[in-house]
């Protein structure tokens, strides 16, 4: 199109635009709006008191801490998962593939009750994993079991596709000139899938910066130890003490509105690197 | 390059994947099954036909419903807008469409909050109409719609966008109003995005748990839901009630998986 102005040939511009901003304006600027609002009530010194508190200091450490671990822990399983089912064909392929979204399926109270009664010291894996001196329930190791879990289909979806969609001549290619199959997936496979890899784990670690019910069970939200920020927002509320939540949530808005950031800015390289953009 | 796995390195690689997806997936799932029984079969019933449980279940349904309406219509609404058209700011429309995915689930019960709760500049209005927000359904619904927000427009604008609009300007020429474009041109192709964004909107909504206990107030009988009155059952120590009725909310979420994959399927089979 050579100029910008071009009538507009479908109808329900007006109508559809209209409907949207508005519902996107009651259903989420608004409330949005009431945060900042909000903080805004608080002075400087007071945000600042706020969000320093060591206790409060200590469960950011906890939430991030675990949210790397477990995004790790679903990068690598999540790269061997999406590898397996796209690459090979086994009995039962089907099956684990249809299994992968079931942490996006259940929700996350049950996650979190049944993944405490697995790994508390009575429990299937709980007790063996104890008796060799592994504490998991009540840890930050369970924190983490948990977010791994919730984590657990981003890596494997983001991946999936363009390993589907890699023509293998090149990987054909190396392995016939000599190179080594540990090579071939370093140097030819692993730079074609890294940025949907990138984007998986980002996703990951957001999730999981921001999850509640499948943790608050297993961690035991001991302070200074098990307890994630979430869940002190949810103590300070039950307090009444709104301005100390709100302080508490809006700097972990801005760590999840980051990543969510640097995920896109990963996505639109990308784009743009293959031509689409 | 499909291929028979060959060789043992093939074989390590699926068998350390399916021990990692038991390990993982299979062995909380039949945790809940087994825990639910644990304490005998009239346990189980009983705490399944609790008068308080059945009115969770009936409230999580109706939320499920009324969420998963509002969010499918703004989906298709919003989809139309921002494929059809171009217009300034619509990535920026986008960006925000996508917030929600990245709040915490707790931090979207505060906003809601601090919308309608006591200090909020709307409560003497509330208030005077005699309108409950917070700790009643209304905000348990708001709640929910937030968290899943984005679900189908996300699902469905990429759909839209890949198609272009050059069969609906076609349909126009010939003289078709909105509603006949909309329902036979453009939403045949629509079909299984939708089905399958309704799938995965109906599993979060059903689910939601952080939000919804920010905004609740818990009254029993009122205003829990299923995954809330699991959390109360559970904080209790009535251990084996709590994993009855978690386990309605389990067969939920396999019946869910099991549509979606059927979903996946019936559309690949199209595509071919």
């Amino acid at each position: 199109m050579a100029s910008g102005i071009r009538k507009r040939v479908v109808p329900g511009f007006g109508l559809s635009l209209g409907l949207t901003l508005a519902y996107t304006g009651v259903m989420v600027l608004i409330p949005m709006a009431s945060l900042v609002f909000q903080s805004s009530s608080l002075g400087w010194s007071e945000f600042w008191a706020a969000v320093t508190d060591p206790r409060i200091l200590a469960s950011y450490r906890v939430s991030f801490v675990c949210s790397f671990v477990a995004a790790c822990i679903n990068a690598v399983f999540g790269l061997l998962l999406a590898w397996v089912l796209v690459r090979y064909r086994f009995p039962g392929r089907r099956i684990l593939d249809g299994l992968i979204e079931l942490p996006f399926a259940l929700p996350t109270a049950v996650a979190g009750i049944s993944l405490t009664a697995l790994y508390s010291n009575k429990g299937f894996l709980g007790k063996p994993l104890e008796d060799i001196g592994i504490k998991v329930a009540y840890t930050q190791v369970g924190i983490i079991i948990a977010l791994t879990f919730i984590g657990l289909p981003f890596i494997v979806r983001a991946v999936q596709p363009v390993l589907e969609e890699m023509d293998s001549c090149y990987e054909e290619a190396a392995l016939i000139l000599g190179a080594s199959r540990t090579r071939v997936f370093f140097t030819v496979i692993l730079p074609e899938i890294l940025p949907a890899a990138l984007t998986g784990f980002g996703l990951a670690f957001g999730r999981g910066l921001g999850e509640y019910g499948s943790v608050i069970f297993i961690a035991g939200n001991m302070p200074y130890k098990t307890e994630i920020a979430p869940l002190l927002i949810m103590t300070k509320l039950e307090q009444f003490n709104y301005d100390e939540a709100t302080a508490v949530a809006l700097v972990m808005l801005v760590a999840s509105f980051a990543v969510m950031f640097l995920v896109n800015c990963v996505q639109s390289r990308k784009l743009r690197y293959l031509g689409h953009d | 390059m499909r291929r028979k796995p060959e060789g043992l390195w093939a074989w390590i690689l699926i068998l350390i994947s399916a021990a990692f997806l038991v390990l993982m997936l299979i062995a909380p799932l039949a945790v809940v099954l087994t825990e639910s029984l644990r304490e005998g079969l009239k346990v189980f019933r009983a705490a399944i036909s609790d008068f308080y449980a059945v009115r969770a279940l009936y409230l999580t349904l109706e939320v499920t419903l009324v969420t998963v309406i509002l969010n499918t219509l703004f989906g298709v609404v919003a989809a139309w807008a921002l494929t059809r058209f171009n217009f300034r700011g619509k990535r920026l429309l986008i960006t925000i469409i996508d917030i929600p995915f990245a709040v915490s689930p707790v931090i979207a019960g505060l906003i809601f909050i601090l919308t309608f709760g006591r200090m909020s500049a709307l409560n003497p209005w509330l208030q005077a109409n005699d309108i409950k927000v917070v700790f009643a359904i209304p905000g348990i619904v708001l709640a929910t719609v937030f968290v899943t927000f984005p679900f189908v427009a996300r699902e469905i604008i990429p759909v839209l966008e890949a198609r272009g609009t050059e069969e609906e300007e076609a349909a126009v020429l010939m003289g078709a109003g909105l509603f006949t474009i909309f329902w036979r041109v453009t939403f045949p192709h629509l079909r299984w995005a939708l089905l399958y964004s309704v799938i995965l909107c109906t599993a979060r909504a059903m689910g939601e748990f952080g939000a919804v206990s920010v905004v609740s107030g818990r009254l029993r009988g009122k205003t829990l839901t299923l995954p809330l009155h699991v959390e109360i059952l559970y904080d209790e120590y009535h251990f084996g009630p709590a994993f009855a009725v978690a386990s309605l909310l389990v067969m939920a979420a396999v019946v869910i998986l099991a549509a979606r994959n059927l979903v996946e399927w019936l559309a690949k089979k199209e595509r071919r």
